[in-house]
């Protein structure tokens, strides 16, 4: 099952390195880690997608994020129904024949053409993971070109959390079942 | 304020975290900082390789309790305390590894001796920090004694480029907590989980604790008795838990796992309830996961939560520090009466008495477990050991019984070979006033031997048992039970210890026979300075009882019962 697990992270060099490191050594498998700044300066927010499982590898997970140092803050926000969004830009051929079909598709999706050229199209999309995934399959007889896809970013909804609570970042103490 | 360099910096953050004693090996990249030294009251060690420095920091820490610290230079230097610093990670031993790196300005270029310190040793370390700026010189010493040394312990290397160490800055030592918001080496349990526990323990018919190095780290040996005594549960240990839990006691079975009592793995099978405390669940301690202690609840009191779950699967979890979380659990438990399952438990003792080696007819064969009785019977079990890795330190387990904490000192998780020597040197430095033992084999001793120089460089007092059978002994017993006798690259020929001995300025003993084992080690204790005795032993000796990789806990090779009526 893929885990969505939010990890606050004190912005230095060398931080990705040891959580992409941990995750390699301890054999986790990352579908997709983005990165970012936060509001708060010192501070990035990192969205790590990560296939467990289990419930009790999940945990494990959560854990070994708390024992790096420059870690912060661990969320597992799977079971929270978190807003997940993903970013892509993507190249496919489109000639005189295909264009309209394309930019049928491209609305469906709600999906933006960023770039016109002759001989292809960029289509900028916003949405889950599995918007743009079918996108890209409805894209796939056009001829993709090039894709770049960000990764997905997420946040819990609602009013239950409020991370401008600088007490946050101090005092917590990792989970115990 | 007065104005100093990095590499004063550096000295006075050392001699603030209490370092008296550092061991390394200088070198280009770390010179201002062996400069700075002269003029600060701290003790150089110079080992023959960084890895014995690294070794000796070790050591050092695990004989004391305190930081050890390893210095060297960059590049090779570095690469040289790995072995180390992996080692101490392994066994959660903490020590502070200095490094010099290439001037900042030139890091990334492949400059001279440069090599990514911080990146060859990040799964290695607790934590690491490379450091390019004066400023955060202080703050990062600090930060790095500090992680070493709390919460579960470990190695933190601390790589400082050269112009960091010549840049000067004005410098006032200001004693103000380290702040570290992501770390946190506190934890605790709530009252609940420990009545959870306790209904566990006080329902349990079959309980056993698995004590580990938990124990002896937290310092919570007496917590550990006054909960033994009260509840009435026999003990097994690890590797590296000996000494934690007196083995005199009549509640201590001994150590579990590939090489341990046979009683002990039969009762960890048959058990309804393990207590871990303070130990991992390795493999070499588990056997085949999938069978073991199938009928037993778990309760694992650990302190660092990343091993909760990891390997076995427990019931309840107490995360925090073991003395704490153990004095607290005491007091939910009841006073308990074990007569029946600890008479099933002697039950098995007798048949592994008649297997034992000690009592059989020696034939006029020397071996290993004579030598080892022999050392613990004539040091009053009183001497602090430290064993090197493989046959003879399976056989130190079985035949050296410590009645006291950190008077075992062992590679245990990552199994070095050429620990012994080095990090016997830190132990001795720590605790002058201990009787030191080296007991190592013949392939281990040459790994290392170097540090022989050094010993006598420092005038230190140990003294070298060398179970010298000609083989890699532990690759050769697996040779001969799991790859059809076929010895390869196991057979082994060694220099003339006695000579190599003295070469390095130490006293050397050749001893093949019985009767002549307590005169040999009877004139070591007597002899100052090192003194290394050549123990010629039984070349084809195997350890018993033993589980192999993958078997059941209780699927144990056990050694034959002796043919003839004795």
């Amino acid at each position: 099952m893929i885990h969505t697990i939010i990890a606050y992270v004190e912005d230095k060099p060398g931080v990705l390195n040891r959580v992409a490191s941990l995750f390699r050594r301890r054999g986790f498998n990352i579908e997709s880690l983005a990165v970012g700044h936060t509001n708060r300066p010192g501070i990035s927010r990192m969205t790590i997608m990560v296939d467990a499982e289990d419930e009790n590898v999940a945990r494990r997970i959560e854990a070994n994020l708390y024992k790096l140092v420059n870690v912060l803050r661990v969320d597992d926000l799977t079971h929270k129904s978190p807003v997940a969004r993903e970013l892509a830009l993507i190249k496919v051929k489109a000639d005189s024949k295909t264009r309209s079909e394309i930019v049928q598709i491209a609305d469906v999706f709600h999906a933006n053409i960023v770039d016109t050229a002759s001989q292809t199209l960029v289509l900028e999309i916003s949405g889950t993971a599995e918007e743009v995934t079918r996108l890209l399959q409805m894209l796939e007889p056009f001829r993709i070109v090039e894709v770049q896809r960000t990764g997905v970013i997420a946040i819990q909804p609602g009013d239950d959390q409020d991370y401008s609570d600088p007490s946050l970042f101090e005092t917590i103490q990792t989970k115990q079942d | 304020m007065p104005i100093l360099s990095g590499a004063q910096i550096t000295m006075e953050v050392l001699v603030k975290e209490g370092v008296e004693l550092i061991f390394g090996y200088p070198g280009g990249a770390i010179m201002p900082i062996y400069d700075a030294m002269l003029d600060y009251n701290i003790h150089h060690v110079l080992t023959r390789h960084e890895q014995g420095a690294a070794h000796a920091a070790d050591g050092y820490a695990r004989a004391s309790g305190e930081v050890g610290v390893a210095m060297a230079t960059s590049g090779p230097g570095a690469t040289n305390l790995v072995t180390g610093i992996a080692t101490a990670m392994l066994d959660s031993s903490p020590i502070v590894c200095i490094t010099g790196q290439v001037p900042s300005q030139v890091i990334g270029t492949d400059a001279f001796q440069e090599t990514d310190v911080t990146g060859v040793t990040l799964p290695i370390t607790k934590h690491n920090y490379l450091v390019t700026e004066i400023a955060e010189l202080a703050d990062t010493l600090r930060e790095a004694f500090y992680i070493a040394r709390s919460g579960r312990q470990g190695p933190v290397l601390v790589d400082i480029a050269k112009d960091v160490q010549n840049e000067k800055i004005e410098f006032q030592w200001i004693d103000k907590p380290v702040k570290l918001p992501g770390y946190r080496p506190d934890m605790s349990a709530d009252q609940r989980t420990f009545q959870e526990a306790a209904d566990l323990i006080n329902n349990a018919e079959r309980p056993i604790i698995l004590a580990g190095q938990g124990v002896i780290a937290s310092g919570a040996m007496a917590e550990l008795l006054k909960f033994v005594e009260r509840t009435n549960i026999p003990l097994s240990m690890t590797l590296l838990g000996l000494g934690g839990f007196p083995a005199s006691h009549p509640l201590n079975l001994g150590m579990m796992g590939m090489h341990g009592e046979a009683w002990v793995n039969t009762a960890i099978q048959e058990s309804d309830l393990l207590l871990a405390f303070g130990m991992r669940f390795d493999d070499r301690v588990t056997g085949n996961l999938a069978n073991y202690a199938k009928h037993a609840k778990k309760i694992h009191i650990e302190i660092d939560p990343t091993e909760i779950d990891k390997n076995v699967k427990v019931d309840v979890a107490i995360v925090g520090d073991l003395r704490e979380m153990l004095a607290k659990l005491t007091s939910h438990t009841d006073q308990g009466n074990r007569k029946e399952w600890l008479s099933k438990i002697e039950s098995h003792r007798g048949d592994s008495a008649v297997r034992d080696i000690k009592h059989m007819p020696d034939m006029g064969h020397l071996y290993a477990a004579h030598v080892i009785h022999d050392i613990w019977r004539l040091t009053n079990g009183d001497a602090l050991v430290v064993t090197d890795v493989g046959q003879h330190q399976m056989w130190e387990t079985q035949y050296y019984h410590h009645d006291t904490p950190r008077s075992l000192i062992t590679s245990g998780g990552l199994g070095t070979m050429g620990f012994a020597l080095p990090a016997a040197m830190g132990a001795k430095l720590s605790c002058p006033e201990k009787e030191v033992w080296v007991i190592c084999g013949d392939g281990g001793f040459q790994m290392t031997a170097a540090e022989l120089t050094t010993l006598a460089q420092e005038n230190i007092d140990l003294n070298v048992a060398i179970i010298n059978n000609g083989y890699l002994g532990m690759v050769r017993q697996w040779q001969e039970f799991f790859y059809d006798g076929r010895y390869s690259a196991t057979p082994m020929l060694s220099p003339d210890f006695v000579k190599l001995a003295e070469a390095h300025r130490a006293t050397g003993i050749r001893v093949s026979k019985r009767e002549d084992v307590e005169t040999a080690v009877r004139k070591a204790q007597s002899t100052p300075g090192v003194v290394v005795i050549d123990f010629e032993v039984e070349k084809e000796d195997s350890v018993y009882p033993m589980v192999a990789t993958g078997a059941d806990l209780d699927d144990m090779i056990r050694r034959p019962k002796p043919e003839i009526e004795w």
